[in-house]
């Protein structure tokens, strides 16, 4: 379909000032960008979790699973190897993705699914209003624990180089520019793409103050030198202070798990065949 | 024993020997003979040291369980004649290995045998089938034959081993052949995977479990004859999550496990009746509750995949008897998720997904015009509504990629379009919708024969049963002349055929391998009573002996 309108009539009920406004404006440009490149949106999926995040399945005009919460990368894994043809574009909460579903986050990196990770991390259950999530600072005061927490953060970009992924970056909602140009280049990314995005929450972890002093684009990153790229993940541990590094971190070109478990087509026939040709050699 | 119309062969060794497929070549040298074959393998969940056997099962009529005695016992092991003693009656024959038994019968010098002919230790079972195929008197051409197909490798020297054994035993017990032709013997986890290959299946989703777990290895095996992907990710709610990915991109998948790994399943199974995504799932039961007994039987899930998942949606349950009704049902259950767009339960149990059964393929129905399609609306009218609410319940589904449709699914409330609601009407609605796919769910099985009724069709007393139950209450039915009822589809449950297939009955016994009478409970929801329940938990499957017993206390 071409021209589509590309925001849904639906009634958009997230925060004013709230990060998800940007991830979807990113995501329609960039949806502009391919119609008019005569790409058809007809073959790209977004998958969402359940939380603030999610909500982008019902406003994006785009084929969508609005999935459970936790499970967005398992449902992306079987759509793309279901069809390869289509884009599949995971959009992902940080309690969703590190914390309910991370499974299927270690999994997908590890097989190098050719799936587009984006995880909308504004370090905090955003939807059930106020909880830490595994990227909250230690000592976040959330409704769960509020004498502060009791754990240090995870560092998913360190995680994910751990993993295997084959593409990753670290974007931040007050640089939309950038982080349109992430995306574009984890969808071309063929493999696992990952994108941790900074995403402000206006009403639960407003830290924009924090982050715009300290994001940076390190100069002369060479992506694919996977030293400097832990060297990079490890600057900034979500916890401690200091400078954030943005920008594509780590990429390397390696087969996907769909090319590996590809099998030939066979035809309703040739599959009868093979079923009576078994049961025939079980005489 | 009626030895005349059917024998029994015990085979006994270490775990690690090999039981299983010593097991099956004896099952094809007496299938071999014109007779219908049941094999029952017998193992703890561990991997060496344990004590494995196979009990198989020839005789002239269709059979679906063991006998308590033996015809001819097997010894790879002292333990298969200690432990077995129970199972001898005087006429058994015996044939060991005399480098590892003592014991009454026949022995084999299977290390000398090997040496003689410098085969590999693993041959020792192949000397074994030689000596037993003498003792039962049968033709040296029906071993070659049998090796030549099942032992594609190494044929020669295994024949050569064999033949010495063959050659140094006597004929002590012949099993004469029926001359009527030989059928070919497949497991009911086989039968599942070539009956969802014959319903079109395009995926199989599965983490290891035991007893699904041989039917992951088969299709894992044969994926590029079949054109199927086959995975094996993370975990079970990877596993349900992955298949419903395939169902909203238009692939037909099915999943499998056991009670433990379908707990994990439950959010994901709810999802697709929430997001009317068709999926399969393959449950073979095992001993519960929890880890229970791995490799042992049991009919204790019926009631959890009936009611698993959380809020209110139609799905299929069937429950097949034997690997014939495997067969067909399997790719019927595929089929039917399809076309209302429900999730639907193939519901095994231990006893039918690892034993082997004589199959009819003669029986098959054809499919020659190939598996129906996903029901693919050519080009769904636009903008594309994905739970458009139609008479019957059930939306044209599209797929993403097709020109023009938006595909939305969602697990919350949603509206035609797919888009979150959380207004009172819509949900109403939708709920409304899901209803009403339930009932053309339940016209369209009522198509279908969804109760067996075997042993005498008419007499006043019948025994109740379901699943892989099936053939030891036939059997026992046809001893003690009663009508045999078994229900192969429990959900939507027919309660239509059921009381069809019990009219005139005075007395109902519903026999189960659970301890609480998990099928009995159902049937008396839809006002169907049942007067006595056997029930058997030990994780083993009713004997044919230990059946008639019961039911005869029960019938007094
Ligand atoms: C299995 C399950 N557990 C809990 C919930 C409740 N729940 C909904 S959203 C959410 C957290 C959302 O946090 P995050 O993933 O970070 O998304 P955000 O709202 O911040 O975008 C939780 C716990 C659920 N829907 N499902
Ligand atoms: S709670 Fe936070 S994440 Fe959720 S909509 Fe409001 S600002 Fe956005
Ligand atoms: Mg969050």
């Amino acid at each position: 379909m071409t021209g589509r309108n590309l925001i849904t009539d639906v009634q958009n009920t997230w925060c004013p000032g709230c990060g998800n406004f940007t991830i979807q404006h990113t995501l329609k440009a960039l949806l502009d960008g391919w119609e008019k490149e005569g790409r058809s949106l007809d073959n790209v999926v977004l998958v969402s979790g359940i939380g603030c995040h999610a909500k982008i399945a019902d406003y994006l005009n785009i084929n969508s699973f609005y999935s459970l919460h936790g499970r967005t990368i398992p449902v992306a894994t079987g759509i793309k190897l279901a069809n390869p043809d289509l884009t599949v574009i995971c959009c992902c909460g940080d309690g969703d993705c590190y914390a309910e579903g991370l499974d299927h986050l270690v999994f997908a990196a590890k097989r190098n699914i050719d799936i587009t990770v984006i995880v909308h991390d504004n370090r905090v259950y955003g939807l059930t209003t106020g909880q830490y999530t595994p990227t909250s600072p230690l000592g976040f005061k959330g409704k769960s624990t509020p004498s502060g927490t009791a754990e240090l953060p995870l560092n998913p970009v360190e995680l994910m180089l751990a993993c295997g992924a084959t593409f990753i970056a670290r974007g931040y909602t007050k640089k939309m520019d950038q982080l349109k140009t992430l995306i574009r280049e984890g969808v071309a990314h063929k493999g696992f793409s990952f994108i941790d995005v900074l995403q402000i929450c206006a009403t639960f972890f407003p830290a924009a103050d924090y982050y715009t002093p300290r994001v940076y684009e390190p100069a002369d990153h060479d992506p694919a030198d996977f030293q400097k790229a832990c060297l990079l993940a490890r600057e900034w541990d979500y916890n401690s202070d200091a400078r954030i590094a943005l920008g594509v971190l780590y990429r390397k070109s390696m087969p996907g798990f769909g090319e590996r478990v590809a099998v030939p087509n066979r035809t309703a026939s040739e599959r009868e065949q093979a079923v009576r040709d078994i049961i025939a050699a079980r005489i | 024993m009626a030895e005349e119309r059917e024998v029994s062969v015990l085979v006994g060794g270490r775990a690690g020997d090999g039981i299983n497929n010593a097991g099956a070549l004896v099952a094809r040298l007496m299938s071999r003979l014109g007779y219908r074959i049941y094999l029952y393998f017998d193992y703890p969940s561990l991997i060496r040291g344990g004590h494995n056997f196979a009990v198989i099962r020839a005789a002239t009529r269709e059979v679906g369980t063991c006998r308590e005695k033996v015809d001819f016992v097997l010894a790879l092991n002292q333990e298969t004649v200690t432990r077995h003693q129970g199972m001898v009656h005087d006429g058994t024959a015996f044939v060991f290995n005399a480098d590892l038994v003592k014991s009454e019968g026949q022995g084999i010098p299977v290390k000398a045998i090997l040496a003689a002919e410098q085969a590999p230790e693993i041959m020792g079972n192949s000397v074994m089938i030689g000596g037993f195929a003498k003792a039962a008197g049968i033709e040296w051409a029906q071993v070659e034959d049998v090796f030549r197909a099942a032992l594609p490798k190494g044929t020669d020297l295994n024949l050569k081993v064999a033949r010495r054994a063959y050659d140094q035993l006597a004929v002590v017990r012949k099993i004469p052949e029926r001359g009527s032709p030989p059928l070919s013997l497949v497991t009911g986890n086989e039968a599942i995977g070539l009956g969802l290959i014959r319903g079109g299946l395009d995926a199989y989703v599965s983490y290891p479990m035991t007893p699904s777990s041989s039917l992951l290895h088969f299709l894992a095996g044969e994926k590029e004859k079949f054109g199927i992907t086959v995975v094996h990710p993370e975990n079970e709610i990877a596993v349900v999550l992955m298949g419903l990915g395939f169902a909203y991109a238009g692939k037909k998948a099915a999943v499998g496990t056991s009670g433990g790994g379908f707990c994990l399943m439950t959010e994901g199974l709810s999802l697709a009746g929430m997001a009317e995504l068709p999926l399969v799932f393959v449950v073979s039961q095992r001993t519960g509750p929890s880890t229970g007994l791995p490799t042992y039987t049991g009919q204790s899930e019926l009631q959890f995949v009936l009611h698993a998942g959380q809020g209110e949606f139609p799905r299929l349950i069937v429950a097949p008897g034997d690997a014939g009704e495997a067969l067909a049902w399997s790719a019927i259950a595929l089929d039917i998720a399809w076309q209302f767009q429900v999730p639907a339960f193939i519901l095994p149990d231990k006893t039918l997904s690892e034993g082997t059964y004589s199959v009819d393929t003669a029986a098959l129905p054809s499919r020659e015009d190939g598996p129906a399609g996903p029901g693919r609306a050519a080009s769904p009218s636009l903008p594309y509504r994905r739970y458009a609410d139609m008479p019957d319940g059930v939306s044209p589904p599209a797929f993403p990629g097709t020109p023009g449709a938006v595909v939305k699914v969602n697990s919350y409330a949603h509206d035609e379009y797919g888009y979150t609601t959380e207004e009172g009407d819509m949900v109403s609605l939708m709920t409304e919708k899901r209803l009403r796919k339930q009932e053309a769910l339940a016209r369209a099985m009522n198509t279908f024969p969804q109760v067996n009724v075997l042993g005498k069709a008419d007499a006043p007393v019948a025994l109740l049963c379901w699943g892989s139950t099936k053939g030891v209450s036939a059997e026992v039915g046809d001893a003690l002349g009663l009508r045999v009822v078994q229900p192969v589809v429990l959900e939507p449950f027919p309660t239509t055929q059921l009381r069809v297939a019990l009219s005139g009955t005075t007395k109902l016994i519903c026999v189960e391998e659970n301890a609480t009478g998990q099928l009995a409970a159902i049937a008396s929801e839809y006002g169907i009573a049942v007067d006595e329940e056997i029930f058997r938990y030990d994780g083993r499957p009713f004997t044919y002996e230990s059946l008639l017993a019961k039911v005869q206390e029960v019938i007094l």
